[in-house]
């Protein structure tokens, strides 16, 4: 589809049941209407070096990253993708992949620290429900590079997570309950708006309940 | 390029000039309360009192049956929290999987105060059973609620028909002393569209608003039959036979009853011109690959359309077709607050991923058939970049399967 022109007033979507007044920034939309690094013909990605994956269509949101590396200066050269998923979703992807593969590249050690954060300062920012649920880029791409790392035999670099993986499908840790107890997210609805965790996966809520419980007294109890 | 094309109509309505016009003298002019003693505010009252006839008329009910309030949400939260709190003892209410959050979270505020609450299932298309609110009654039901048309699907209900059996089960009921059960239908959606005769509905309840008729925001009707105990959630100065105090908003008032009016007079006319509109746009949209229409196929409003577009969100849908000026709405998790998405799309069946893809598109007096002819130039392409971008392909086969496979079962909430 060809780009269609920008209309001047921002998009204006505010989720029912809050204030919230959720704007789309310029950089958001510019990424939305023109993603960059963007495959859409996923049988011609053959030659690259590292594969990841994370979500699932049932959370809502779904990426795919290719990585291309410059293997001697241990460097990220490209970086393509595919995200299923609303309008910030899919820009936190686009703007991901331009901060990896921009001024020559990144070095793999600092692709590694990206935080979802940083993704989503680069957007001039993003309502705070938005960013654990759609910036799932940074997991998408550690997945990328440990995908690498093994077809590379550097098995020794693989990124082996300490933390420990509570809902397989929206790939939410124990580490990301904790940091949604921490944000104020202290029953199952609150902690799923923050993190989509169990909502494709009901099988883990128990799980995840007793997380919350084991957190909030920790910190506030 | 046309840049407005408001297809949106089921989330809320323009208003008609002929209503802001009928308001108008009710703001500056008779601005006067209608409880108080001198002309002005006996002019106020006046047209109060013809505006609620004039409804009454048109439900075939008495005025004094009539309860003006804030809004649609407002008229549920009434019907059911009122009810509820009028009781004594621990009692039991009937609702469906795809009611308004008004009802359903008013349901839930019931269960806090000890009350008992069983959700009815649905069919694929949005239909409720007789049967499966036959085996829901308990001996202490005191309320079945189900709207008349859904809002996000369309789906109308036989309301009649569960109307009538109620009123059948209630006189046995009587002979073996246990209570009566009300029935409300939240009609908000069906105004304009359906019949809204309590008699022929055999309802003890109904809630209507302006704001989906071409009438003002902030105004809606609860219609009560005598019988009804119900407790005011809103107490003050005792207006609408103490059960909704404050001071009525008579301009307001005035508005509805005129939309009401002009929504009944052009209602038949309406129904034909937008139902074929509805079909062709179905029929259009359904020629896009891996799509499928949510709710009933001909038991549906007239305005309403609601696809499930697959292997892609609908929330980046909306952006693109607002990008082309084209306002829709969506099921999709991501417009909501929960994260969840929409109940009523996963009541049907649907797997999480139909769910995340729906798209509604409603119409309205304002539509006409070029809107339509261009939003079907434009959709597809749509639809087609965005399936390049995605990297989900969902398996069509094992989705209908899960749609005849979900288990459609009453539960409790």
């Amino acid at each position: 589809m060809s780009k269609t022109k920008s209309v001047a007033a921002d998009v204006d979507i505010v989720p029912k049941g809050t204030d919230e007044d959720w704007v789309y920034t310029q950089t958001i939309k510019e990424h939305f209407f023109s993603p960059q690094n963007l495959i859409t013909d996923a049988s011609k990605m053959k030659d690259y070096d590292g594969l990841g994956m994370v979500g699932s269509p049932a959370c809502g949101d779904m990426m795919k990253v290719w990585i291309r590396v410059d293997k001697k200066a241990d460097k990220i050269k490209e970086m393509k993708w595919q995200t299923f998923g609303c309008g910030s979703a899919i820009s936190a992807t686009s703007m991901l992949s331009v901060m990896v593969s921009e001024k020559g590249g990144m070095q793999i050690e600092d692709a590694l620290k990206i935080k979802p954060q940083d993704i989503t300062a680069r957007l001039g920012g993003l309502p705070t429900r938005k960013i654990h649920c759609s910036v799932l880029g940074d997991k998408a791409l550690l997945s990328a590079i440990n995908n690498y790392f093994l077809k590379s035999k550097q098995k020794d670099r693989v990124i082996k997570e300490s933390k420990r993986m509570i809902d397989k499908i929206a790939k939410v840790t124990d580490h990301d309950i904790e940091e949604a107890v921490l944000e104020g997210a202290h029953d199952l609805a609150a902690v799923q708006k923050k993190t989509k965790a169990g909502i494709g996966n009901p099988s883990v809520i128990p799980e995840i309940e007793q997380l919350i419980r084991f957190y909030t007294e920790k910190y506030f109890g | 390029m046309p840049n407005n094309i408001y297809l949106d109509y089921a989330s809320t309505t323009p208003t008609d000039p002929e209503v802001v016009k009928a308001m108008q003298p009710y703001w500056n002019d008779v601005y006067g309360n209608p409880s108080s003693l001198y002309s002005m505010g006996q002019k106020s009252k006046k047209a109060l009192i013809a505006a609620r006839s004039a409804i009454a008329d048109t439900f075939s009910c008495q005025p004094e049956e009539i309860i003006f309030t804030g809004g649609g949400t407002e008229s549920i939260n009434l019907a059911i929290k009122g009810l509820f709190q009028y009781q004594k003892e621990p009692r039991h209410m009937i609702t469906s999987a795809i009611e308004h959050h008004a009802v359903i979270d008013s349901a839930e505020s019931i269960t806090r105060q000890g009350h008992a609450v069983s959700i009815l299932p649905v069919d694929e298309d949005g239909l409720v059973n007789l049967k499966d609110l036959e085996t829901a009654i308990k001996d202490n039901t005191l309320l079945v609620s189900i709207m008349l048309a859904n809002n996000e699907v369309g789906t109308i209900q036989d309301i009649r028909a569960i109307g009538n059996f109620i009123e059948k089960l209630n006189k046995k009921r009587v002979a073996k002393d246990l209570p009566k059960i009300f029935f409300h239908t939240d009609a908000c959606q069906a105004a304009g569209a359906l019949d809204l005769d309590v008699q022929k509905l055999h309802v003890d309840m109904m809630t209507i608003n302006g704001s989906k008729i071409y009438g003002p925001k902030g105004i809606g009707v609860l219609y009560k039959k005598r019988d009804v105990p119900l407790t005011a959630l809103v107490s003050g100065g005792g207006q609408e036979r103490n059960l909704r105090s404050g001071t009525e908003n008579v301009p307001g008032i005035i508005g509805l009853a005129k939309a009401l009016e002009l929504a009944e007079k052009n209602k038949k006319k309406e129904n034909a011109r937008l139902s074929k509109m509805r079909d062709w746009l179905i029929e259009q949209i359904l020629q896009i690959p891996k799509t499928r229409l949510n709710g009933h196929p001909t038991k549906r409003l007239a305005n309403n359309i609601n696809i499930s577009i697959l292997d892609i969100e609908g929330e980046a849908t909306l952006l693109y077709l607002d990008e082309i000026g084209v306002q829709a709405s969506t099921g999709s998790a991501c417009t909501s607050e929960s994260l969840e998405p929409s109940h009523v799309i996963r009541a049907l069946g649907r797997p999480y991923e139909a769910a995340h893809g729906s798209i509604r598109f409603t119409l309205g007096k304002h539509t006409t058939q070029k809107d339509l002819k261009y939003l079907v130039s434009k959709l597809p392409d749509i639809v087609e970049h965005l399936r390049k971008a995605s990297p989900v392909d969902v398996d069509m086969d094992t989705l209908d399967k899960s749609i005849k496979t979900f288990p459609r079962e009453i539960t409790e909430l």
